[in-house]
């Protein structure tokens, strides 16, 4: 008999089933949903088309001011007054305001993210919470309105590839390079409606907010699932702010992969994404003359306390190139005052570096960095679509944090290696 | 389902198919559909017409206003060679036909007339005569979207199941 893989066992569990496999279509009990500000306006206006008063579970439902925050349109703001009124009306239990940070950093920081549970959002990047065990998945504000009303979702079971990481990283190349290596390597669909799971001693070995990187960006794949291992430094995150039982659903031994693929981490050189797509990877060698009018550090994807620290690690006692803009934005609010207590704010605001309070902002286009018409930004986030982060004529391009920051001092995409 | 044809490449975003900038609250500013990539499809369009589109399209964002400002302006199907997941159940969700067609970029140009069986998944293009087969909706979601979409899919298992009380 085969195994099954975690995208699999979790789903039998959320279908109450006792397997299912790739290819099927189930209805699944979901265990915590996450809506932000940019959608629960669509969700409010849907429930009153549906002619529902009460959400299935107060308690499993996480709603977050992250995406505009503060408020800078007079309509944005207009939309947080309904949307507070809305929690208060249905009595969601788990409400983070403005400042608290971004969903995807603030969901497990605050204990509603358990191993083995099903966890949809109204967002792409709700795959993060594959760092600890748990399935998540984005889905658009009709299907939410849905999962608020009946507590269920259909999903399609899907396949899954296994990355096997060897070997150890150079000094400043990390997570981030590695994960551009493979949107370039491997083409940003390959993952399209599969599961990944990012396996071996590189993995293991990596601090959880490095680990954060492979699901979080998997959905830059394709994929609607990305998973790391749930081993004691999970368990020992998680136990620490949850009392609710749960059960790690991690893959078999002998699961069934769709593809398995070894990489040797040690043969990756910085990577940068040049515009106006993720896989268009290239050694940031190869686009080193290129000036930039910004550099931005943040996001979901790169505004966790190790990103922080390592930008503070190359900017200390530096100063940011003349003429140009370092925009740093701390995912959450924790990681902001931890930051602050280290010396890391200080460090980074000497330094030259504005930095933001926690938002998505400019990693969305709706503030706290946006850019204009002919401008170049190099940016340690997750995406560098056409307008993404402001003008439609403007270029993005993406890196690690340790480019970045790099980067910043010369004012240039610069190797953090020649560099430093 | 017939129309003429608008030919889009790969890996189409939802910010480059609605800005975030044209978005507040749950209003949509649906003139500036396309706009990064193709300022004036709004205007070009005319109610019926179809995207045809190459691999990812929809990639990115899970924000549902990307096919809902394709379906203001007119839009009455997609047919692309592959698509973002998020995308494809969004449009499902809301009502708009998706169909992937594998390598459709290579038989239908802009302009073209084509004709899509929702049931069958065969794309006809009347200009060409060329037949291409693609793949219809899976047929556990069908009734989602031949409901309309899945509010009123919602509310007409709500009236069965008070009806069953």
């Amino acid at each position: 008999m085969n195994g099954h893989t975690t995208a699999e066992k979790i789903l039998a569990n959320s279908a109450d089933l006792e397997e299912v496999w790739p290819g099927d279509h189930i209805i699944c009990k979901v265990d915590m949903a996450m809506a932000h500000d940019m959608g629960t306006p669509s969700i409010i206006d849907y429930f009153k088309e549906m002619e529902v008063d009460n959400v299935w579970d107060t308690s499993k439902i996480v709603c977050v001011m992250d995406h505009i925050a503060p408020s800078h349109h007079v309509a944005d703001a207009d939309s947080k007054v309904s949307i507070r009124k809305f929690i208060q009306e249905t009595g969601i239990q788990n409400f983070y305001d403005v400042g608290s940070g971004i969903s995807h950093n603030i969901l497990p920081e605050y204990g509603h993210i358990r191993p083995g549970e099903l966890v949809v959002g109204t967002d792409s990047h709700t795959t993060s919470h594959g760092t600890f065990g748990a399935a998540g998945t984005g889905l658009g504000y009709t299907e939410m309105a849905y999962v608020l009303a009946t507590g269920e979702t259909w999903l399609r079971v899907p396949e899954t590839i296994k990355f096997e990481f060897e070997g150890e990283f150079n000094k400043w190349v990390g997570a981030k390079d590695l994960i551009l290596h493979i949107a370039g390597e491997y083409g940003t669909d390959f993952g399209q409606y599969k599961s990944i799971e990012y396996t071996g001693g590189p993995i293991d070995s990596m601090e959880l907010d490095d680990r954060f990187m492979f699901p979080n960006m998997s959905v830059e794949l394709g994929a609607k699932f990305g998973f790391t291992p749930t081993d004691s430094k999970v368990t020992d995150y998680i136990n620490k702010r949850t009392d609710i039982p749960y059960k790690s659903r991690d893959a078999d031994a002998d699961a069934s992969y769709d593809e398995i693929y070894q990489v040797d981490v040690g043969s990756i050189s910085p990577k940068i994404s040049t515009p106006h797509k993720v896989g268009n990877v290239v050694d940031v060698g190869d686009v080193e003359n290129i000036k930039l009018d910004q550099v931005f550090i943040g996001s979901c994807t790169n505004g966790k306390f190790q990103d922080l620290k390592i930008a503070a690690e190359i900017l200390n006692g530096k100063q940011i190139a003349k003429g140009m803009r370092l925009i740093v934005t701390p995912a959450s609010r924790a990681i902001y005052s931890r930051a602050l207590k280290g010396g890391i704010i200080d460090v980074l605001t000497d330094s030259g570096a504005v930095v933001t309070n926690s938002t998505c902002g400019a990693c969305v286009g709706r503030g706290m960095g946006i850019i204009g018409e002919g401008e170049v930004c190099l940016a340690a986030m997750n995406r560098n679509f056409r307008g993404r982060m402001g003008s439609y004529k403007s270029d993005i391009y993406l890196s690690s944090v340790a480019t970045a920051a790099a980067s910043s001092i010369t004012g240039m995409i610069t190797d953090p290696r020649r560099k430093l | 389902m017939k129309g003429v044809a608008y030919v889009f490449g790969d890996d189409i975003s939802t910010d480059a198919i609605i800005p975030t900038d044209y978005t507040h609250g749950s209003t949509i500013d649906y003139k500036y559909v396309f706009d990064p990539v193709r300022p004036g499809f709004a205007d070009e369009i005319e109610k019926g017409d179809i995207v045809v589109a190459g691999k990812n399209f929809g990639c990115g964002s899970s924000r549902e206003s990307a096919p809902i400002a394709m379906q203001l302006s007119g839009v009455s199907g997609v047919v692309a060679e592959s698509f973002s997941r998020i995308f494809y159940r969004n449009a499902i969700a809301i009502g708009l036909p998706v169909i992937t067609a594998k390598r459709i970029t290579e038989f239908v140009s802009e302009g073209n007339e084509i004709e899509i069986n929702l049931d069958t998944g065969i794309i006809l293009n009347n200009t060409t005569g060329v037949e291409i087969e693609g793949e219809s909706m899976p047929r556990e979601i069908q009734s989602i979207f031949e409901a309309g979409g899945l509010i009123n899919h919602y509310k007409l298992n709500k009236d069965e199941k008070e009806v069953e009380k």
